[in-house]
C-alpha cells in the first residue's frame, strides 16, 4: 500500500488516524502513512472494551511495530460499540489493509460536530506533503 | 523533534541508500538508513541469503610503532598479545572504575601496527582516549574519515564474494576473526571474517572513494542470491537474536563487563591494564545483577528503559533492548536483573508503560546458526 494513499470517503486526524462514518457509527483506523512510518506491525493493544467511552485526543490503545511503539488517539469522543477482534491474532493485517480489513474500533460519537473538526482528504494530503519535507 | 546540534554527516554510500529507497534517519551524528524494504524482510534475507550493510559510521583508529601493542593491551580488557598477524578479537575498553567506555574489535596488522574499530557514537571519546595513551609511546592516527566499512552478512555472503573477482574465491578460506588484504570489484580492501548479526559473513574496509563502486558491485552480484540492503533496524533485531550487546543499551559507563556477560573478554591474568583493579574487586565481591535474555510470555513487547518488576510490583531491574525476534518468532529482549532472579526459568513482569506483562528468563543466544 502506497504511503500517500488517502481515501476520499473518510476524515483524518493530524496523528494519522482515519474515521469513516458507517450507519450511525464511526470506524477508526490508522492511515497508510502511519503504517509506512511504523514498518512491520506486530501488536495492536486496545485499552478499551465494548461499552466503554473514549475521549477525543486521548489514547485508546497502542500499536507496536518491530521498530517502535506508538499511541492510538481517539479522533472523536463516544462509546465503543465494537472492536476488531481480528487484529488481536493477526496484527499484520494493518500492514496489508489498513483502510478496510484493519479498522480498529467502531464508536458511537457523543458529539457529531467533532467529526467536522477533522481533516478531509484534501487537507490530510496537504499535511502529508508538509510532513515529507 | 530534537534538532541535531551539528549538521548530520553522510557516508560515501549516501547516494546508494537514496537510490535503493532507504529511509534515512539521524544516528550517532550520521544520516543512516534505518530500513529499505522493511525490517522483517531484511532480517530474513540476512538469515537465509545475504544482506549488505553500510557501517561506514564506525570509527577506525590506527596505532603504530614498537610500543603500539603495549598501549593497545593496556587500554583493553582482552589480551591482544595472543593475536597473530592478520587476526582480530572482540573486547571492551574500561575506565579506571572498571565500567565500559566502548566495545571494540582489535586487529593485529603486524606487531607494530594495530587497527581498532569503535562505535560511531564513541568515536571522539575513544580517539581522544587512545591518542592520549599513545603520547610518547607510539603513533596514533584516526583513519575514520578516509575509511569506509561495508558488512556483508548471511549464509550466502562468501558465495557472493567468490563472484566478486580478484581475491574473492580465496576468502572462503579465511577463518573466523581473521582478516587479509584483497581486491574486490577492482577496489583494494581489507576483508575480515567478522560481523554483528549471528551469521557467517565479512566486514570489508576500503578507501572512502572506492566504497560506492564496491557496494554497487556487491548489490548487483547479490541480486540473484537474494541479497537485500539492510538498515539499522534489521541490524538491531539480528544482533539482539544473537545476544550481541549494543553500546548505549546493554553496556555503557554505568555497567561493567562481568555483569554484562562479557567476562570472557576480561583477562585479569594478562598483566596490568586500565580498570583491572576495579574488575578484580567486582569479581571478588560477586555480581549483584546480571544481563539476562528473556521472552515475553504475555502480550507485549519490552522496550529499552522499561522497568522489570517482581511479583509484588517492586522495581527490580530494567530492560536494555527488546523487540520482536523475526527468526525466533517471539518477543524477546535483554535486561538487568538481580542475580537472585537471573536464573533461566524465572518469571517476572515488565512494566510496558503502565501495563504489567509477564516475561521469563531464557537461555541465550535466542538464535544460533547451524554450522
Amino acid at each position: 500500500m502506497a504511503s500517500d494513499d488517502v481515501r476520499s470517503d473518510r476524515r483524518y486526524t493530524k496523528d494519522h488516524e482515519w474515521t469513516k462514518e458507517e450507519g450511525g457509527r464511526v470506524l477508526v483506523g490508522i492511515t497508510a502513512y502511519a503504517v509506512d512510518q511504523l514498518g512491520d506491525i506486530t501488536l495492536v493493544n486496545l485499552d478499551v472494551k465494548v461499552g466503554e467511552t473514549i475521549t477525543r485526543g486521548k489514547a485508546f490503545g497502542t500499536i507496536e511495530s518491530v521498530k517502535t511503539l506508538s499511541d492510538l488517539f481517539a479522533p472523536v469522543s463516544g462509546k465503543v460499540v465494537q472492536i476488531n477482534q481480528l487484529l488481536e491474532s493477526e496484527p499484520e493485517k494493518v500492514n496489508e489493509d489498513c483502510y478496510d480489513l484493519a479498522w480498529m474500533i467502531a464508536v458511537e460519537p457523543s458529539d457529531r460536530s467533532e467529526l467536522d473538526g477533522l481533516l478531509d482528504a484534501t487537507a490530510y494530503t496537504e499535511l502529508l506533503k508538509t510532513a515529507a519535507h | 523533534m530534537d534538532q541535531p546540534q551539528v549538521p548530520l554527516r553522510r557516508t560515501p554510500l549516501y547516494d546508494e541508500h537514496v537510490a535503493l529507497g532507504g529511509r534515512l534517519v539521524p544516528y550517532a551524528g550520521w544520516e543512516m538508513p534505518v530500513q529499505y524494504k522493511g525490517v522483517t524482510e531484511e532480517h530474513r534475507a540476512v538469515r537465509t541469503a545475504v544482506g549488505i550493510f553500510d557501517v561506514c559510521h564506525m570509527g577506525e583508529l590506527v596505532l603504530s610503532g614498537d610500543y603500539a601493542a603495549d598501549v593497545v593491551n593496556y587500554l583493553i580488557t582482552n589480551d591482544a598479545k595472543r593475536l597473530m598477524d592478520g587476526q582480530a578479537l572482540y573486547t571492551v575498553a574500561c575506565n579506571d572504575a572498571g565500567t565500559i567506555l566502548d566495545d571494540l574489535i582489535v586487529y593485529r596488522v603486524s606487531q607494530t601496527k594495530w587497527l581498532i574499530v569503535c562505535n560511531a557514537a564513541n568515536r571522539d571519546k575513544m580517539a581522544a582516549h587512545f591518542r592520549a595513551a599513545a603520547v610518547n609511546h607510539c603513533d596514533f592516527d584516526d583513519a575514520s574519515d578516509r575509511t569506509a566499512l561495508i558488512a556483508l552478512q548471511g549464509p550466502k555472503a562468501l558465495a557472493l564474494l567468490a563472484q566478486a573477482g580478484g581475491d574473492g574465491p580465496a576468502l572462503a578460506e579465511l577463518p573466523s576473526f581473521h582478516f587479509r588484504d584483497a581486491t574486490l570489484a577492482n577496489v583494494p580492501c581489507t576483508v575480515a571474517r567478522t560481523g554483528y548479526t549471528g551469521e557467517d559473513g565479512v566486514e570489508i574496509f576500503c578507501p572512502t572513494d572506492g566504497a560506492a563502486q564496491l557496494w554497487r558491485a556487491l548489490v548487483q552480484l547479490g541480486g540473484p542470491l537474494g541479497l537485500e540492503p539492510a538498515g539499522l533496524g534489521a541490524r538491531d533485531t539480528l544482533r539482539l537474536e544473537a545476544r550481541l550487546s549494543l553500546y548505549g543499551n546493554e553496556i555503557d559507563e554505568t555497567t561493567n563487563p562481568l555483569e554484562a556477560g562479557l567476562g570472557w573478554v576480561v583477562k585479569l591474568g594478562k598483566g596490568d591494564f586500565l580498570g583491572r583493579t576495579a574488575l578484580e574487586r567486582f569479581k571478588a565481591a560477586g555480581l549483584t545483577r546480571k544481563l539476562v535474555g528473556f521472552e515475553m510470555t504475555g502480550r507485549g513487547i519490552a522496550r529499552h528503559g522499561y522497568p522489570f518488576l517482581d511479583k509484588v510490583g517492586t522495581k527490580v531491574g530494567v530492560c536494555t533492548s527488546g523487540s520482536p525476534g523475526p527468526t525466533v518468532g517471539k518477543n524477546i529482549g535483554l535486561g538487568y536483573l538481580p542475580t537472585s532472579l537471573a536464573e533461566v526459568g524465572t518469571s517476572f513482569e515488565v512494566d510496558c508503560r503502565g501495563r504489567s506483562v509477564s516475561a521469563v528468563v531464557v537461555k541465550t543466544p535466542f538464535y544460533k546458526r547451524s554450522s
